[in-house]
């Protein structure tokens, strides 16, 4: 099975090239402490450089190097994308598993409570947390601020996972091979967990690596607009926060940045893309039927 | 199915209550608040926010507002400053808190509470929160209704085209660039439309930059349609992008589920033309789900294009509801939180509906 869907996975051109892609960023992003500038450091006598040789994408307001800060800003924004998918997991799977499992009243009630959160108008809410978050003076929220924005992105995403691995859950539950475990006395936590999970995680493993990209857009959306990370610690989206003052006179101070996430954005699309094929059991028969 | 329509109803209310006191909740229990000073370079003394927490009801315990806000206060008497004789009142919040100027009274409230349609003033302009909704509403409905009828215009032919011609090089082309059209943040690509036709591109008649970087239409200028016009192109570019690729792609999956199935190859057999075969008698069936994504999304619509409206300085719902989250105006945010989430739970309602009454395959009971 794991041979089968890595064999579709390969056969993908642009999943591959996502990976390609995306591995040079984290790359980059993890050797960012190579770079000869300091990413806090400002140095006035440097201001505004446009891009040269010593600064492959110019200087900022205050001199320094914007490519050794949109290397720091990469580890962040990327890491608040991991974060979200990881939360949207936590929450998710076992919501959705549990009551897709179960069904009956536990499901009637877990799916009210996911019901009432995907009415809740997620941008709106985001927005307003984030401006909130932005003045709560706790040491713990300041010194973690990828995972306080990791939480708040998190906490109005998980729900699509969650429907996700319930329909997955209320499908599988009905086959022989969950009532021929019952019936050797496995506990319902022994199936859940280690008999249903494995037949129901591809779907869930799409959706998760979409969910990076999702919280990388909406995370650059969010400090961009001056409520999710904030300076002087760089993300990719708090670059771009005084951009359009910049845009007449220093271009290359918004087009970096945005470079950068909708790169790895496009990468991680086409390689959930591509894991979407591998897993699916239909896309083989069609293609060949049409070949 | 009126069975249906009218449970569904009557479980929307008590979910819009929950969702009310949770909104309420966040709004009201958060730290800072609108009277931590933003946006005014003076700080405020303690004495003045006494008076503008009286003057606002924030003296008054949460529970007790949420009750205010519901219900409204006609029916109990609040103590209330009044501006003293020759004092005209000021909209700006520092001038409005000279406690020389006021007067206490007792007064029977008059806040008639959101079930009544009353969602009370805005903190920072004093006015009713609703006037401004409706203004903001039309702007944002405007830039909406032209940038939708765009977005029909490009992704129902191009839907189809794609999925007629599935792996053509058109059909290539295409996914590529609904990839590419997904993976742009949405405020970068208006920050590059404003930088390629603000910033670059210059009329070549005048010097003067090709599009306008921002606003409805030029101020000070009598209404000229041109400068409207202009004034459209790029927000109206950056909202299409992201909502072409959405529709596109879904149309194309929708309508590849429909063109493999019998009656269109009967279609074909009784030898109609091609453009009326997938046009007339396909289209109509893979829209169903459309229409159904279309009434989920009604609420973006409502809320208007944020970023847009941010970026190109469109004074729409967007921008009214970043503006209220900055200075933390709890009454405009509240009532823009309520009434865009009475429009999801609508919206999904009229999805449900709309999808049975045009597919008779589905009943509800």
């Amino acid at each position: 099975m794991r041979q089968l869907v890595w064999r579709r996975f390969r056969r993908h051109p642009g999943a591959i090239m996502g990976c390609i892609v995306l591995s040079c960023i984290v790359l980059a992003c993890t050797l960012a402490f190579l770079s000869p500038y300091d990413p806090y450091k400002s140095n006035l006598s440097e201001r505004y450089q446009s891009p040269s040789l010593e600064h492959p994408m110019g200087t900022d307001a205050l001199g320094r190097d914007l490519m050794t800060r949109v290397l720091y800003g990469g580890r962040v924004s990327l890491a608040v994308g991991f974060s979200v998918m990881v939360i949207t997991l936590v929450i998710g799977v076992p919501v959705g598993a549990i009551a897709g499992y179960f069904g009956g009243r536990i499901d009637n009630i877990l799916m009210r409570i996911t019901d009432a959160a995907l009415a809740l108008p997620s941008l709106l809410v985001l927005i307003l947390l984030g401006a909130i978050l932005r003045e709560v003076d706790a040491p713990f929220l300041k010194s973690n601020p990828v995972l306080t924005i990791a939480f708040v992105i998190g906490i109005l995403a998980w729900m699509f996972t969650a429907r996700l691995v319930r329909a997955s859950y209320l499908t599988i539950r009905e086959m022989d091979f969950v009532s021929a475990t019952r019936a050797l006395g496995g506990s319902n936590f022994r199936i859940i967990v280690l008999h249903i999970f494995p037949n129901a995680i591809g779907p869930v493993i799409v959706e998760a690596t979409l969910e990076i990209a999702y919280a990388i857009l909406e995370e650059s959306g969010l400090s961009y607009l001056g409520f999710g990370i904030q300076p002087p610690t760089p993300s990719w989206g708090n670059l771009l926060s005084n951009a359009q003052e910049y845009l007449v006179k220093y271009p290359w101070l918004a087009i970096f940045p945005g470079l950068m996430i909708f790169l790895s954005v496009i990468s991680i699309n086409y390689i959930g893309d591509g894991l979407r094929d591998a897993f699916d059991p239909h896309k083989v028969l069609t293609k060949m039927g049409e070949v | 199915m009126g069975h249906y329509v009218v449970r569904r109803l009557l479980q929307a209310i008590p979910l819009m209550f929950i969702i009310s006191i949770f909104l309420y909740a966040l709004v009201n229990l958060a730290p800072g608040g609108p009277l931590a000073g933003r946006g005014t370079s003076k700080r405020l003394n303690p004495e003045q926010i006494a008076i503008l927490k009286r003057q606002f009801g924030l003296d008054k315990p949460v529970c007790v507002r949420y009750v205010y806000w519901l219900i409204g206060n006609d029916w109990t008497k609040m103590v209330e400053e009044i501006p003293a004789p020759g004092v005209g009142i000021s909209s700006t919040i520092i001038k409005c808190i000279d406690p020389r100027t006021y007067l206490l009274t007792e007064s029977q409230g008059i806040g008639k509470g959101v079930l009544r349609g009353d969602f009370g003033n805005s903190y920072r302009t004093r006015k009713p929160v609703l006037d401004s909704i409706k203004t903001a509403f039309k702007n944002s409905a405007y830039l909406m209704s032209i940038t939708l009828t765009i977005v029909a215009i490009i992704a129902i032919p191009v839907g189809v085209i794609s999925a007629v011609k599935q792996y053509s090089i058109f059909d290539i082309i295409v996914t590529t660039l609904s990839f590419i059209g997904q993976a742009i943040p949405e405020f970068w690509l208006g920050l590059i439309l404003i930088l390629i036709f603000y910033v670059w591109l210059k009329n070549p008649l005048t010097g003067d930059p090709l599009l306008p970087p921002g606003g409805m239409y030029t101020q000070g200028m009598t209404f000229s349609l041109i400068d409207w016009t202009k004034h459209l192109i790029l927000p109206v570019t950056m909202g299409v992008v992201g909502w072409v690729t959405w529709y596109s792609r879904f149309l194309r999956s929708s309508m590849l589920d429909v063109i493999h199935q019998d009656y269109v190859r009967t279609a074909r057999a009784k030898g109609l033309t091609l453009n009326k075969v997938y046009f007339k008698h396909a289209l109509r069936n893979a829209l169903l789900p459309l229409v159904t994504i279309f009434a989920l999304d009604l609420p973006y619509i409502f809320a208007g294009s944020l970023y847009v409206e941010i970026l190109f300085s469109w004074p729409g719902m967007g921008r009214l509801y970043y503006q209220a989250a900055i200075d933390r105006d709890y009454p405009m945010l509240m009532a823009i939180l309520t009434i865009i989430t009475l429009v999801v739970i609508f919206s999904n309602l009229l999805a449900d509906i709309i999808y049975a009454k045009l597919d008779p395959r589905i009943h509800y009971d």
